[in-house]
């Protein structure tokens, strides 16, 4: 039989079996065996996995000086290198799930550890990383102590040796919120008239994709003297250097690139050109301002309308970005105009 | 309107002297074929090749897919408005060579083309690896511009769906379809008590490589426009379109619509399908108010009391479907939509760029961004180099011993928004 994979156990005080509400500002602490609910999970892994070792830590503690219990825990992880780390069930305790999130959040993070955790569906503690680690949906209480350690020993044994996970609904986690593309049986176009029947007659369907929810940004306050004004240019149009040099793609962009204009007058052609696949590029590919209007805003500054043009330009590709690599370019890029004092940003899109 | 659908069904391809179909094998006259094609002195060389089902064969980059047929009976011969005169498609009777297609194949202007794979873990993802194709690998002359030279690979795609489809002509149809549809007032004296069902077909009109054609005509310049189901399935729609490979509609794709024949297949049973409605897709906002008002005004003069609307494209068209959607919504018209997601390569961002809490009833055909890996190919049609710049593509996609990793984006028909391929995202 092959060697057993190494489980890392994490409780609070109370499933540590060293008090209640009381020891719950005890700091963290490692134990090189199985302490409470450890002691059913290994079991219910049946022989495949064995748990190395518990942390016991108080809740309060942890909520109050997290920094502090995550590196102990991380040092702790290192030192034990367990395959999995596996925290609670928390059910419906927030401060215990908060931990477990907390927790779970880092070492998928920064140690790209798989986590298995567990938690009633509106314990706070699930949105913090139910897209890092599984979180296996279990009652409001720890009467569901013996329903909770089977799923999440079953989704451990999985993770550790690699086997893919099946749906949400059938290995008992909450959905990571991630699209899995899969194949089905009908064809879209039958699927859509299938449901379009079943709303005719009032029947119950299913979408197959609810609708997303989106950020409000704040508009920033408006530039008092433009005259002054350090203004950046930056564009989703795909704008780049001849020769793509960062390789930015012509859809669904990873990357972003930023360029030194300092010494242009505008972007000229064919010195730039646009690597975009989501619209006709002939007019962009003649005058590349047209899309990112570098040539208005240096005779802008020539005159004195604004201070200066920052000395980069930034660019990416929009069309088929995903919105989670959108916000990831936005943040990079702000945090650098930022840091370089740019007062305002000239955004444009196509 | 009467339409019979004579389908013929091929089971091989292969060169000859003349075009014919023999016993399922179709033949085609490749000397013949050149010449009709270089009869447009646009066009300076042409490479013609074929792909067979199961073939460790690549195709890349791809522009467009028709299906070669031929008018037996009845107006609208060829693609009227484009390769022929105009004239009144979706009566009579079309022969179609069933099982085949023509594939436009080259490097041409955009980044927008895709590819296709006849075996294996490529094939699953593409309804094309499925068809014999007749590939065509076109040089055009120098000194063309852009659109010119699209207009070009595009013409030259349909008369060779001409030119092959004549094939059909002294064949017998292993099996005859008929469509039949009267008036809208007809039909819903016919069947009181059904409830009315439109089709919106949302088409990219943003310019080169990104245009769709009815009848010849340019759908950016039009209205929304009301048409009869059998018209599109009888080749009044083509493509100018390579938006990403993985969810433009192929003109193969307007001629076998599968809303279309999915619906179909309900009129007169569970519903009254009244017809499609086709709507262009606007870069500026108000072209996509006017054509969301436009389109909800139509159904509401019909009397819809449901409508199906697919997207083509994805980003600022999703915009154009949940405006559709919530104008519908809110007038009592319930919807159904179908789009794709951009998610990411991990499948974890959200994958509309707007949103709308009308839109209860939606069926998503993938993940754009989905990533595959695909073997190498024992025999390339075209550049395998180009995956380095088309949609969902990157540079260092196609690896050293021709192993071809890409997003779903480069995969011709993956994700289709009307609904043609298997392809959906589920929540995990």
């Amino acid at each position: 039989m092959s060697e057993k994979f190494k489980v890392l156990y994490y409780v609070n005080q109370f499933f540590g079996q060293v008090g209640g509400e009381d020891k719950a500002g005890m700091p963290p602490e490692y134990r090189p065996q199985k302490v409470g609910p450890a002691m059913g999970f290994e079991g219910a892994l049946r022989g495949e996995g064995e748990v190395v070792g518990t942390i016991i830590c108080g809740d309060n503690y942890f909520n109050e000086h997290q920094k502090e219990s995550l590196d102990f825990i991380k040092k702790t992880v290192k030192e034990a290198s367990p395959d999995v780390v596996v925290a609670g069930p928390a059910f419906n305790a927030g401060r215990y799930g908060m931990a477990c999130g907390e927790l779970a959040k880092a070492m998928a993070e920064e140690l790209a550890l798989p986590v298995v955790t567990g938690m009633y569906a509106e314990n706070p503690g699930v949105d913090v990383c139910k897209n890092k680690a599984i979180v296996v949906g279990t009652s409001d209480s720890a009467a569901g102590m013996r329903k909770a350690l089977p799923a999440m020993a079953a989704i451990t044994v999985k993770l550790a040796k690699g086997i893919e996970l099946g749906a949400p609904e059938k290995e008992g986690y909450i959905a990571r919120g991630m699209r899995k593309t899969l194949f089905e049986e009908k064809r879209g176009s039958l699927r859509a008239v299938s449901m379009l029947l079943a709303r005719l007659k009032g029947e119950e369907f299913e979408t197959e994709l609810p609708m997303p929810v989106f950020d409000q940004v704040e508009p920033a306050p408006a530039i008092r003297d433009l005259s002054k004004a350090t203004v950046a240019l930056c564009t989703s149009g795909g704008i780049v250097p001849q020769g793509n040099p960062d390789g930015i793609q012509s859809a669904s962009a990873q990357k972003w690139g930023k360029y030194d204009v300092s010494g242009l007058d505008g972007l000229p052609a064919p010195g730039f050109y646009s690597t975009h696949g989501g619209y006709d590029t002939a007019y962009a590919n003649e005058n590349p301002n047209r899309v990112a209007p570098l040539d208005l805003l240096k005779e802008f500054a020539k005159e004195g309308v604004i201070g200066k043009v920052f000395d980069w330009f930034f660019t990416t590709t929009g069309t088929g970005t995903s919105v989670s690599n959108a916000q990831k370019f936005g943040k990079e890029i702000g945090a650098i105009l930022k840091e370089a004092g740019v007062d305002g940003v000239i955004l444009t899109s196509t | 309107m009467k339409l019979e659908i004579g389908r013929i069904n091929i089971k091989d391809i292969q060169f000859g002297d003349g075009t014919f179909v023999q016993d399922g094998v179709l033949t085609v006259d490749r000397e013949g074929l050149t010449a009709f094609l270089k009869e447009d002195e646009r066009v300076a060389g042409v490479r013609l090749d074929i792909a067979r089902p199961g073939e460790k064969v690549r195709i890349i980059p791809v522009k467009d897919v028709v299906e070669p047929r031929v008018k037996i009976e009845g107006t609208g011969a060829g693609f009227p408005g484009v390769t022929a005169k105009p004239s009144q498609c979706g009566q009579g009777r079309t022969h179609v060579l069933y099982g085949a297609a023509v594939v436009t194949v080259g490097d041409i202007v955009g980044f927008q083309e895709g590819v296709i794979d006849m075996w294996g873990e490529g094939g699953r993802w593409t309804p094309f690896s499925k068809t014999c194709n007749v590939t065509l690998d076109l040089q055009v002359v120098d000194g063309l511009d852009t659109h010119t030279h699209e207009e070009t690979i595009r013409l030259a795609g349909l008369r060779a769906a001409e030119f092959i489809g004549l094939a059909g002509r002294g064949a017998e149809p292993d099996e005859v379809l008929t469509y039949e549809m009267g008036g809208i007032f007809e039909e819903t004296e016919k069947y009181p008590n059904l409830p009315k069902v439109l089709y919106a077909e949302m088409m990219i009109t943003q310019g080169l490589l990104h245009d769709t054609y009815i009848y010849g005509v340019n759908a950016q310049t039009i209205l929304p426009a009301l048409m009869h189901p059998h018209e599109e399935l009888d080749g009044a729609v083509i493509s100018g379109n390579c938006v990403a490979a993985c969810d433009k509609i192929t003109t193969y794709q307007h001629q076998n619509n599968s809303v279309i024949l999915d619906l179909f297949a309900q009129h007169g049973k569970e519903i009254n399908f009244m017809g499609v409605v086709m709507v262009p897709e606007h870069t500026t906002l108000s072209g996509k108010l006017r054509a969301s008002d436009y389109t909800l005004k139509l159904a509401q003069m019909l009397g819809a009391d449901a409508v199906v609307v697919s997207e083509e494209g994805y980003g600022n068209p999703d915009s154009d479907l949940l405006m559709i959607c919530k104008k519908c919504e809110n007038a009592g018209i319930k919807t159904v939509l179908i789009t794709d997601e951009c998610a990411g390569r991990d499948g974890m961002s959200q994958g509309l760029a707007d949103t709308a809490s009308e839109a209860v009833a939606v069926v998503s055909t993938g993940n754009v961004s989905h990533v595959v890996t695909l073997a190498p190919a024992e025999r390339v049609i075209g550049n395998p180099e180009s995956i380095a710049v088309l949609a969902g593509g990157w540079k260092g996609a196609l690896l050293e011993d021709g192993t071809l990793m890409c997003e779903l984006n480069a995969v011709i028909g993956s994700t289709s928004e009307i609904g043609y391929h298997h392809v959906t995202c589920r929540q995990y």
